[in-house]
């Protein structure tokens, strides 16, 4: 491609994505007649409604993050020591959440441990909270996974374990104090990604029953004009403070891991 | 009774013996290196003894007792890799202190080991950097201090050096000698460099295909070869075939030239016998006690400063020889006339 029909290109990009984002912000802006205002923004976060589920969804993601990282730094770091041929079906594992769509991995939740079955989770909203965690675990883990997985490519783990072994280290040692402050710019990715995703959902939230950011969104989407607009913007700023966190510590974390 | 004690080891990866019938008695403050072509199973050996990998037969006693159960933490065995393998999250004091720290050593005592440490191997004022911000030679001197500071019983150095640029590592060779004396930990130091191991050694062992060929002094390994191999793999030399003439009297016969070896051979009159000579051995020109002199070509001269290594052909055989560098006397140009001389005391006869 030329140099013009590539920049025309991405110009072409930028506006497909700046244009619907543009007139959303600015239609959230005219709540009150004439002027623009920050009215739509004031209803929101004024809405009790709002800070109960968006505080659950803060909740629920900082969990879910903690969870995802107990579950994948340990297997990451396993199958890169004493598995390295099962990495391709490992990767394969964690990216089937991609695959598989949420809604019907909601109804199997809902099938399996429905209040007839062994398990009655669905039956409580300790039981669902706990459905709900393994649902956005699920999600996450292909980022997670990936994020954790490159992190510890760039160190080499195997004589790092073994040095730490003949250091006198137990295996919660070498997790906790070699390999996990090695990787925890990739953690922290696969957190905030962690995070931006927890924040959206809807589909296990809304089968599930659960007091979340997502549903409520588009509870206020079905009942008013202006604020939907406005919960869009707070949605993407949040997106994007993540994004801009991931870049920030990936590079800030730099300096220190150099020569590893 | 040795104080590290390594009985008949076996190991094979799959249809791969890598280690065979390995054992090596080593005494308390002892520095034994493991010297070997690259495959030859001197890491294989080293990762037993640390624990990273188990022998499919034998015995590692330390202080009269087996280690083999035990896994790699419970041994109290240092280790330094050619990586290096410094914690790149730790400063340099962190590094140093973690085996103290896992070891559940006080704050101030750990502080106070580390200072130590730090002072003995004379990076007293670089505890708070980072791995990164430290020359390769300082790195391994840190994964030094480190292996060190828990006080292990027996430390461990595969290829340590290998990593460093020339000047570097026969300084920090030294240096790790000199700080093994000091403390007198019983050390093994894996190479396969062999003047690094001859420099340095107490005893060296020569490994070949798995198996110790030779295990002896730095000056019994190069004068007394016991194979072929260690011939060969040690130093430069000229081997020769010869025939036993008179075994009693000590005499050899090669190409029509008797050598008079100068003591009793234990091979019968007859027996082919594989011998060689140093390059320091032989001459260029006549000299008093050398008593076979032999006319030659030189064939190709290697200027290597102070030493001048000459390959001269005489009677279809071809002989390596050292002289060293004169301002006044230039070496002799390939293709010239030369006279070799040599003594018979000087021929080595491999195992005999
Ligand atoms: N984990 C393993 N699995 C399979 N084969 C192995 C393993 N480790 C070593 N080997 C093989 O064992 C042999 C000896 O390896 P080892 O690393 O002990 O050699 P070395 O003498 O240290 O060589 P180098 O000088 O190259 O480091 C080699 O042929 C190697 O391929
Ligand atoms: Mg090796």
């Amino acid at each position: 491609m030329t140099r013009p029909a590539a920049w025309v290109a991405l110009v072409l990009g930028l506006l497909y994505f700046v244009i619907p984002l543009w007139g959303m912000a600015e239609f959230s802006l005219r709540m009150r007649r004439g002027v623009y205002s920050l009215d739509a923004y004031g209803s929101v976060l004024a809405n009790p409604e709002f800070q109960r589920t968006f505080g659950f969804s803060v909740l629920m993601a900082v969990v879910t993050i903690l969870v995802g990282v107990l579950l994948v730094v340990p297997t990451a770091y396993w199958v890169r020591l004493r598995m390295p041929r099962l990495r391709p079906v490992v990767e394969f594992i964690t990216l089937l959440p991609l695959v598989i769509p949420a809604i019907v991995i909601a109804f199997g939740y809902i099938r399996l441990y429905n209040t007839g079955s062994w398990l009655p989770l669905t039956g409580t909203a300790g039981g669902a909270n706990v459905l709900l965690l393994m649902g956005y675990t699920m999600l996450a883990l292909p980022y997670m996974y990936r994020a954790v997985d490159t992190g510890l490519a760039s160190v080499d783990v195997r004589t790092l374990t073994e040095a730490s072994q003949s250091l006198g280290a137990g295996w919660g040692t070498i997790l906790g104090r070699v390999i996990l402050p090695n990787v925890v710019v990739a953690v922290l990715s696969g957190a905030f990604l962690t995070f931006a995703i927890v924040i959206g959902e809807f589909t296990f939230a809304a089968l599930l029953d659960r007091p979340a950011f997502g549903p409520f969104m588009q509870r206020v989407g079905e009942d008013s004009a202006y604020e939907p607009s406005a919960l869009a913007v707070i949605a993407f700023a949040i997106t994007w403070a993540c994004m801009g966190l991931i870049g920030l510590v990936t590079r800030t974390q730099k300096h220190t891991r150099a020569g590893a | 009774m040795a104080y590290l004690d390594i009985l008949n080891l076996q190991k094979s990866f799959g249809a791969n013996r890598v280690v065979r019938d390995f054992s090596l008695p080593i005494d308390k403050g002892e520095f034994v290196s493991l010297l070997g072509p690259s495959g030859c199973g001197k890491t294989t050996v080293l990762r037993m003894v640390a624990g990273f990998e188990t022998p499919d037969e034998g015995a590692i006693r330390i202080e009269g007792r087996d280690v083999v159960p035990l896994r790699p933490n419970q041994r109290n065995i240092g280790m330094v890799f050619q990586s290096y393998a410094l914690f790149p999250n730790l400063t340099v004091a962190g590094n140093v202190g973690f085996g103290l720290k896992v070891a559940g050593v006080a704050g101030a005592e750990t502080r106070a080991r580390v200072a130590e440490m730090l002072e003995l191997i004379g990076l007293p004022e670089m505890g708070g950097r980072y791995p990164f911000q430290l020359s390769g030679g300082q790195q391994q001197r840190v994964a030094l201090a480190r292996a060190l500071a828990p006080r292990p019983r027996v430390l461990l150095l595969d290829e340590p050096l290998s990593a460093l640029d020339a000047k570097v590592r026969v300084r920090l060779r030294g240096e790790i000698r000199e700080i093994q004396r000091r403390l007198g930990i019983t050390t093994i130091f894996v190479t396969h460099d062999q003047e690094e191991a001859l420099s340095i050694s107490d005893r060296v062992v020569v490994m070949n295909g798995g198996v110790a060929d030779q295990v002896g002094t730095p000056f019994a390994i190069y004068n007394q070869p016991a194979t072929p191999f260690v011939a060969g793999f040690v130093g430069a030399l000229t081997p020769i075939e010869a025939t036993v003439v008179d075994p009693r009297a000590g005499t050899v016969s090669s190409g029509g030239m008797v050598m008079h070896l100068g003591r009793a051979l234990p091979m019968a009159a007859g027996t082919v016998v594989p011998i060689a000579l140093r390059p320091e051995s032989v001459r260029l020109g006549r000299e008093a006690g050398r008593e076979i002199v032999l006319p030659a070509t030189a064939r190709a001269v290697e200027f290597m400063g102070s030493v001048i290594r000459i390959r001269a052909e005489a009677g279809g055989q071809s002989f390596l020889l050292d002289t060293f560098n004169r301002a006044d006397a230039p070496p002799p140009q390939p293709g010239e006339p030369v006279e070799i001389s040599f003594s018979g005391r000087d021929v080595i006869v491999i195992g005999g």
